[in-house]
Formats: C-alpha cells, sequence, structure tokens
C-alpha cells in the first residue's frame, strides 16, 4: 500500500481524467420468413411443441444439404439498403466452427468475407451524428438448449424449431458515445424493421436480440479491450446495463486497475452487471466457403426492385407529417411508431382533410383508432362530436377570468351570500364563448374560481 | 465379361464386399449402394464404426430414384471409412479383397461397389468419387467406373467427404448400364443448390460407337516415370483401336497432375475437417473417439489448413491452383474432345500396402485429382491386363460432356470384345 499523501496524489490526477464511452453494437434479428433459412421447415418457432418443425438439413443429419432461403437474402438486402449499405453483388455463406450442443452440425452457416451489406451509415437525427454500420450479414440460428432438472437430475435438453431460422446480424462501428443515443438507435432500427415487415423484432420472444461492446477512453482513442454485453432482452436493461457498465469501469480505471475483455449479463433482481465469460483470445472459427452453397449472385435489377418495396421510414414520415399536418413532434412521434398507425392516420385525414389535427389528438390522447378498426368509422364519430363541439377547457378559462374580470360587483354580491347572481355569470361566460360552452363545465368551473 | 484370371472360389463373404445386406427382399433389379449413401430404415455407417449403429430417417436422392425406376437395394458395399482413402484398407470393417488376387486390395474408395460388380453379384453398383474413387476401383477390379460432372447427380443424402469435390457415380459390367443408370439418378434436385439444372439427355441412345473424325488428347504427361511399364503398354495399345475407328489422336500435355495432389489434399483435407464437425455423438453415433486413424489424421490437417493465418497460405492458395487446373483443361477441350491417359498408374497392390502410408491415396490417384478438382467427368474402361491383374483406360470429358465419354468408351469396349 502506498503512503497515506502519495495515495491521494495518484487521485487527485486520475480525477482529472474525463472518461468517453466507446460503444459499438451486434444486433440479431430473426427473419419472418415462412420456411427456415435452409430448408423447408417453418421458422416461426415460438411456442411451437419442441422439436416438431424439424428435417434432416436443420437437423444437421448425415448427408443433408443446405438450400438458401431467397426471401431472407431479399430481406438482409433490403435492411441494408435502408441502412445506406454498399451491397456486394457476389457473396457466399461460410462455415463458422464451434463445438456447442446447440450447433448440430459442429458450425454455423454465416458470412465472413463477403456479407451482402457493409459499409453503411445512419444518421442520429437527434444529434446529427452519422453512426456507420460495419456490415449487415445472413446466417442461421442455433437450436435452444433448456437447462432444466428431470427425476432430481439436471438435465440439458435441445428443442431443433428453432435451427435454422433466418438470422441477420447488423454491426455498428464503436461510434456511440452516449447511451440514450445507443436506445434511439435501437428503437428506430426496431421500428424500420417492423415497417419493413421482415421481423416482429420482438425481444421477449428473442426475435431481436441486443449485445453492445463498451469500453471507456480517456482520449478519444480506440480503447485496446471490450466488454460484451449480451443476452439482455430490452431497451431498458440495455440502458441500465451500459449506465452501470460506465461506472464500474470508471471506477476500475480510476483505481489503476485493468478492465478484463470479457462478456457480462445484466441482473435485474441485483441491478448489476455480472460475468459470464471471460475471453482470453480471439476464438479461431477455422472459416470456410460453404462448399454445399454456389456464391449468390445480386443483380443491379434486383437490388433496385428491392429498393423500390422499401416503404416511407419512420424518419421520412416524421419529416413530413410535420410539413404536411404541423403536428407537434411528440404526437407524431407517437403517430409514426407503427406503419398501420400511421396509414390509418393518412387514411383517415384523406376522408377528411380539415380534421387531422383532431383527428390526430384522437388517436394519440384517446386511442380512438383502436376503438374504431376503420379510419372511417373514426371520422363520422368525429364529425358527429364536432357538430356538438363545445368550447375547449381553455377557452372556458380564459372568458371565466374575462368575466370576474369585468364583473368585480358580481362577484362581491355571491361572495357575500347571493348565490343566485351565478346564472348571471354563466351567461356572460356563455356570451363569450358564443353559445359553445358546455354548461356543466361552465358552472363547475366558474363555482371553482369563485370559491378559489 | 474379361474375367479369366478371376478366382473362381471367391465369394462376397470372403470378399468382405458388403458391410450391411439389405434383409428385405425387394422385387426390383438387385443395385448394390456404396455405404455412404442413406437409405432410410437401412444401418448406414460410411464403413466407420462412429455410424456403427445409425439407421437412416431419409433416403439419398440418388437412391430415391433408382428405387422409383425399378431398382432395389441389395446391400450396402463397403468402403473406405468416411471415403478416405484408395484401397477400403481403411474400412473399420477391413478391406475388401480383389477378385482376380484374393492378396490384393480392391482400391477404393468404392472397392465393395467395384468388386460386386466385378464378382458378378450385381450388375451395377453405385458408388461415389471424391478423386479416384470410382475410377481408381474400377482400374483395378476390371469394371467400367463413371464419375459424372460435379453437380451433374444430386448429392443430397450421401454422406460428406470433400463437398466441393464429391461427386456420385457408376460402377457397371458395361458401358452401356452406366450410361442408363446416369439417365436415371442425373439431374437438377431441389435439394442440393449445387446440383446443375442441365437438361440430362438419353446417354443410352446415344451410344452409337460411331468416333469417327471425334479428336482424342492423349495426355502423354499422364504416363508418368514411375508408372508400371507393363500398365504403360496396355493403356497405349488402345491408340490403335482408337484409330481403326477413325478417331483423330492428337498429343496433349496437362500442367503437371503432381500439383493437383497439393491442391486436393489440401482442399479436401479442410472440407472433411468441417464436414465431420456434425458427428460429435451428441444425438446420433458414437463418440469422436471412434474417429479411425486416417480420420483423425485428416481432421486434424484439415483444421489446421483453415486455421486463421494458415487459410491464406494454404486453403484460399490452394484454390487459386485450382483455377489454374479448370482453365488449363477449358483450354485443352478448345483443341479435343476427349482426353485419354490410364486411370492408375499400377495395378492393384497388396494387402497392408497403405499402412503408415499417409499420402498412398493421394498418390494412387494422382491421375484422377486434376479432373476431379476441376469438376469433369471421367470414366475408367477396362482395357486389358497387366501382370494378370486389370488395367484401366481413363477417357476425361468437358463439363457435362458425359455423353461423348460414354461414347468413345463404348465404341472401345464394342470394338474391343469384337476383337476377341
Amino acid at each position: 500500500m502506498l503512503p497515506l499523501h502519495m495515495n491521494k496524489a495518484i487521485k487527485m490526477t486520475n480525477n482529472k481524467k474525463i472518461y468517453t464511452p466507446v460503444i459499438g453494437l451486434e444486433v440479431h434479428i430473426e427473419l419472418a420468413t415462412n420456411s427456415k433459412m435452409f430448408c423447408g421447415c417453418p421458422s416461426n418457432h415460438f411456442g411451437k411443441k419442441p422439436n416438431t418443425q424439424t428435417c434432416p438439413v436443420c437437423l444437421g443429419l448425415p448427408g443433408a444439404l443446405p438450400v438458401p432461403n431467397n426471401k431472407a437474402i431479399d430481406w438482409c438486402v433490403k435492411l441494408g439498403l435502408v441502412f445506406n449499405c454498399k451491397i456486394n453483388k457476389s457473396s457466399n455463406f461460410d462455415r463458422k466452427h464451434y463445438f456447442y450442443p446447440d450447433l448440430p452440425k459442429g458450425y454455423q452457416i454465416s458470412q465472413y468475407d463477403d456479407p451482402f451489406c457493409y459499409e453503411g451509415n445512419f444518421l442520429m437525427s437527434s444529434t446529427n451524428q452519422n453512426i456507420r454500420i460495419r456490415r449487415i450479414h445472413m446466417e442461421e440460428d442455433t437450436a435452444k438448449l433448456q437447462h432444466t432438472e428431470i427425476d432430481g437430475k439436471k438435465v440439458s435438453l435441445i428443442d431443433f424449431n428453432r435451427s435454422g431460422v433466418p438470422l441477420v446480424e447488423l454491426v455498428t462501428e464503436p461510434d456511440f458515445s452516449s447511451v440514450d443515443d445507443v436506445v434511439i438507435f435501437l428503437q428506430e432500427l426496431q421500428r424500420i424493421i417492423r415497417y419493413l415487415g421482415i421481423s416482429t423484432a420482438d425481444m421477449e420472444k428473442g426475435s431481436m436480440r441486443l449485445e453492445a461492446n463498451l469500453s471507456l477512453t480517456p482520449n478519444g482513442k480506440l480503447p485496446d479491450y471490450k466488454v460484451e454485453l449480451k443476452n439482455i432482452n430490452s431497451f431498458k436493461f440495455l440502458k441500465k446495463a451500459m449506465l452501470f457498465e460506465i461506472e464500474r469501469q470508471k471506477d476500475l480505471l480510476l483505481s489503476g486497475k485493468k478492465i478484463i475483455q470479457e462478456t457480462r449479463g445484466w441482473d435485474e433482481f441485483k441491478s448489476k452487471t455480472f460475468s459470464q465469460r471471460i475471453k482470453e483470445e480471439a476464438k479461431d472459427y477455422r472459416y470456410l466457403p460453404d462448399p454445399d452453397i454456389p456464391p449468390i449472385e445480386l443483380e443491379n435489377e434486383n437490388i433496385d426492385n428491392l429498393r423500390l418495396e422499401i416503404p416511407e421510414l419512420p424518419q421520412a414520415k416524421r419529416i413530413r407529417f410535420k410539413k404536411e399536418y404541423d403536428l407537434s413532434d411528440g404526437v407524431i412521434d407517437i403517430l409514426v411508431e407503427t406503419k398501420e398507425r400511421a396509414t390509418y392516420f393518412e387514411t383517415a385525414v384523406k376522408l377528411s382533410p380539415k380534421l387531422s389535427k383532431s383527428i390526430a389528438s384522437l388517436m394519440v390522447n384517446k386511442n380512438l383508432d383502436k376503438e374504431y378498426p376503420e379510419p372511417a368509422g373514426l371520422v363520422k364519430k368525429l364529425v358527429e362530436l364536432e357538430k356538438k363541439d363545445f368550447s375547449s377547457d381553455s377557452d372556458v378559462d380564459q372568458a371565466i377570468i374575462e368575466v370576474i374580470d369585468k364583473n368585480p360587483d358580481v362577484v362581491t354580491s355571491y361572495r357575500s351570500g347571493k348565490g343566485q347572481v351565478v346564472g348571471y355569470l354563466i351567461g356572460q361566460v356563455q356570451k363569450i364563448l358564443k353559445g359553445k360552452g358546455d354548461p356543466k363545465l361552465i358552472s363547475t368551473k366558474l363555482l371553482n374560481s369563485l370559491h378559489g | 465379361m474379361k474375367n479369366k484370371n478371376m478366382k473362381s472360389n471367391s465369394k462376397n463373404k470372403d470378399l468382405n464386399i458388403f458391410v450391411t445386406l439389405n434383409p428385405t427382399k425387394g422385387k426390383g433389379i438387385p443395385i448394390a449402394v456404396k455405404d455412404n449413401y442413406l437409405t432410410k430404415g437401412l444401418r448406414t455407417t460410411a464403413a466407420s464404426l462412429v455410424l456403427g449403429d445409425f439407421i437412416p430417417q431419409y433416403s439419398a436422392t440418388v437412391v430415391k430414384k433408382l428405387e422409383k425406376n425399378g431398382y432395389w437395394v441389395y446391400g450396402k458395399t463397403n468402403l473406405d471409412a468416411w471415403c478416405h482413402g484408395s484401397s477400403t484398407e481403411t474400412s473399420d470393417y477391413g478391406p475388401t479383397l480383389n477378385p482376380y488376387d484374393t492378396t490384393r486390395l480392391s482400391g477404393g474408395s468404392s472397392g465393395g461397389s467395384a468388386v460386386a460388380v466385378a464378382t458378378g453379384i450385381v450388375d451395377v453398383a453405385i458408388g461415389s468419387e471424391t478423386a479416384g474413387s470410382v475410377r481408381g476401383p474400377a482400374s483395378w477390379c476390371g469394371v467400367v467406373g463413371l464419375k459424372p460432372t460435379y453437380g451433374r447427380v444430386s448429392r443430397y443424402g450421401v454422406i460428406a467427404m470433400g463437398s466441393s469435390l464429391d461427386s456420385p457415380g457408376v460402377l457397371s459390367k458395361n458401358v452401356t448400364l452406366s450410361a442408363k443408370i446416369l439417365k436415371i439418378i442425373a439431374g437438377k434436385d431441389p435439394m442440393d443448390a449445387t446440383s446443375s439444372d442441365k437438361e440430362v439427355p438419353d446417354y443410352e441412345s446415344a451410344l452409337t460407337g460411331d468416333i469417327k473424325g471425334i479428336k482424342i488428347g492423349l495426355v502423354e504427361n499422364y504416363f508418368l516415370d514411375e508408372m508400371d511399364d507393363e500398365v504403360k503398354k496396355v493403356v497405349l495399345n488402345t491408340l490403335s483401336v482408337f484409330e481403326k475407328l477413325g478417331a483423330e489422336i492428337v498429343k496433349v500435355k496437362t500442367i503437371d497432375p503432381k500439383y493437383a495432389i497439393g491442391v486436393y489434399t489440401v482442399v479436401q483435407r479442410s472440407e472433411v475437417a468441417s464436414n465431420l464437425s456434425r458427428y460429435d455423438g451428441i444425438r446420433y453415433g458414437g463418440k469422436r473417439e471412434l474417429f479411425g486413424t486416417e480420420a483423425k489424421r485428416r481432421i486434424m490437417l484439415g483444421n489446421f489448413t483453415l486455421s486463421e493465418g494458415y487459410s491464406d497460405k494454404y486453403y484460399k492458395k490452394a484454390q487459386k491452383v485450382r483455377t489454374l487446373y479448370i482453365n488449363d483443361f477449358n483450354k485443352l477441350f478448345e483443341s479435343v474432345d476427349v482426353l485419354i491417359g490410364p486411370t492408375m498408374p499400377n495395378i492393384a497392390p497388396k494387402i497392408g500396402a497403405t499402412k503408415d502410408q499417409a499420402m498412398f491415396g493421394e498418390l494412387a490417384d494422382v491421375l484422377a485429382e486434376p479432373s476431379s478438382i476441376s469438376g469433369l467427368p471421367a470414366i475408367s474402361v477396362p482395357c486389358g491386363f497387366a501382370h494378370d491383374l486389370p488395367v484401366g483406360l481413363q477417357i476425361i470429358g468437358n463439363k457435362f460432356e458425359e455423353g461423348k465419354i460414354l461414347n468413345v468408351a463404348f465404341a472401345y469396349e464394342q470394338s474391343n470384345k469384337n476383337d476377341k
């Protein structure tokens, strides 16, 4: 141990250091294609009876061969186009080797040298920061292990329903320095995926899986270590984990310790990250171009067609809604949350262009779109409401203030016990509101003001 | 049949032809199938103890097609375990012996299939070739061995060895039967992405025996210095037959076949190491300790050539040299219709020849490797005897020109028959 005074000195120097988080993301997305990536089994595995959606291919039986699912490849490319990626006209699948009970072939079919999409970017609208997308590639999901107990014996069961489900992996460069930006990015990614209709991107069901690589830098340079936060199934938990991790790493660095390169999970109960696996050295996956799958050639025409299939995405909608309907950002965010909601809004507006703000308000504040599955129904309801449309709360308040202000004598007589003058005051308020005030509301509010 | 030298007392059991005989007597024409083809309900071992009790849940596309066309799987023939070899000596069930001399090997890896045909148990057997595994044993056992173009026949349900090289093939007592079976088993298979959708011609009706004006390239450098002189003589004797048939013979040279040994070894070992990863003993089959010495050797070498830092040096470099061979053949086929040469540089070796010879197969198959790594079709047709043992003539064709090599082989077979 150092003498006390020296200890202090070190602490002081270190305290001057400002650490900036360096965060990169890896996101896995299970595609919602009808069939699996390399065979005809259904890809929707959630909640299905274990091992009922398998065949020789996804079980990795001897002699079975993979045949790529073109729809999945198209969808992967589509996502790449959204993120302004370059598209590899000729790419291939590779075998990534490692042994694990959930990997029936002893290798995962993935992409290594030539992913379908690479070098893309995403502009954070909040900060105008450019996040670089390193690659978006296609691979197959593994089987699912279930650790349980049977007859008092600890066992691991394997469910191959998930084996071979198409999985897209999106990798960003370590361009994030703010935890909030990470969450904004991920939420937008989820929206985009849902807009494209390529996945449910449901985190509880594992169809969207998040991984954040986080380290701290004192000087802006990329640190020589990273901690992988993995197996976290909600934005909220990921945010908590990242915040915790920043503090943990800062404390370690400030006390002069080295940070171990490892994978950490999030313990919600204890509100802290915990070590899952320590990575001693980079794993050698012995990548091999999969000889069972001929190179995938993508024609320009094919890529152009995919581009045309991309719908208007949330950010474009936000800008347009602002311009066309002059709504507040908060309202717009809620309207564009899903493609369905945005479409509902615009369909309703088309029926009654003048009511755009009221439609937005009914949808956002009262969720009336849920009550009326058809936009026409909502518009009809709105027109009915408009007919006996009362003045708004604020207008009533304004009118009451005005009336009280202008009639101090009447107010005094009311306060001295002449209850019947209220009728006069209500009449005055109604006059200002041109008879559109809700009598009940005026009376309540007026009495409140008089007594208040 | 030219089996005048065959030992008359040779029986199926003594020669160790089959790993498993089909206990269910079927109706159709009996056909033997190499034990690396999955047969639903019928044990399939790849001659390895790892799969010693493996009963497949599905059949290979080739097997399905044959059954649909009236064939019945008589039994599953012996092979080098996982096809790793050119002798059947690496089989965990012991070697298949040569019917012409039971102190000698049948060759491999499709040795059981070759002997099943040579002994007349069946007229046709299905084999598979990665490099020489059909042609080699056909040559040493005196039967016809056809290795089609890579992608011509579906690999679905065939236990993989070197996936970019594996090609299902036919061993038969004559060329006509090979043509007939190829027509049945060839074609696009939706279950095999590497299978070709090129139309399948009627190979059998294309067997006219007319090869007048056809240009045959005699590959001079396939007659290696270290080759058996008598084998050389027997193969060169075929030239006069072709000349008589009106074919034009031109001498050609290819890239030295010896470089193909390196390319083939690296590519195949890499793919082997990968393909054998699935045999982890978790759901079916035995544990990995049951792999034989040869498989273990290949797994280790393959993992080495794929490992980080080395894959550029070995696997990727091998693929580059592979392209050179492909280009070389492409150029040759601009000026000739088919190439001929010996199938094997020697006759069937003695039992035990592979002992301590880790590269036995690769060296023995040196004349098959260049065309295999180039994905070309080739056929071995019996062309005589050296030291009283069969010798095969190899005819190599351009991609998807099985029709041409079958017809040249047929013309030779017919005229040779008439000569006797």
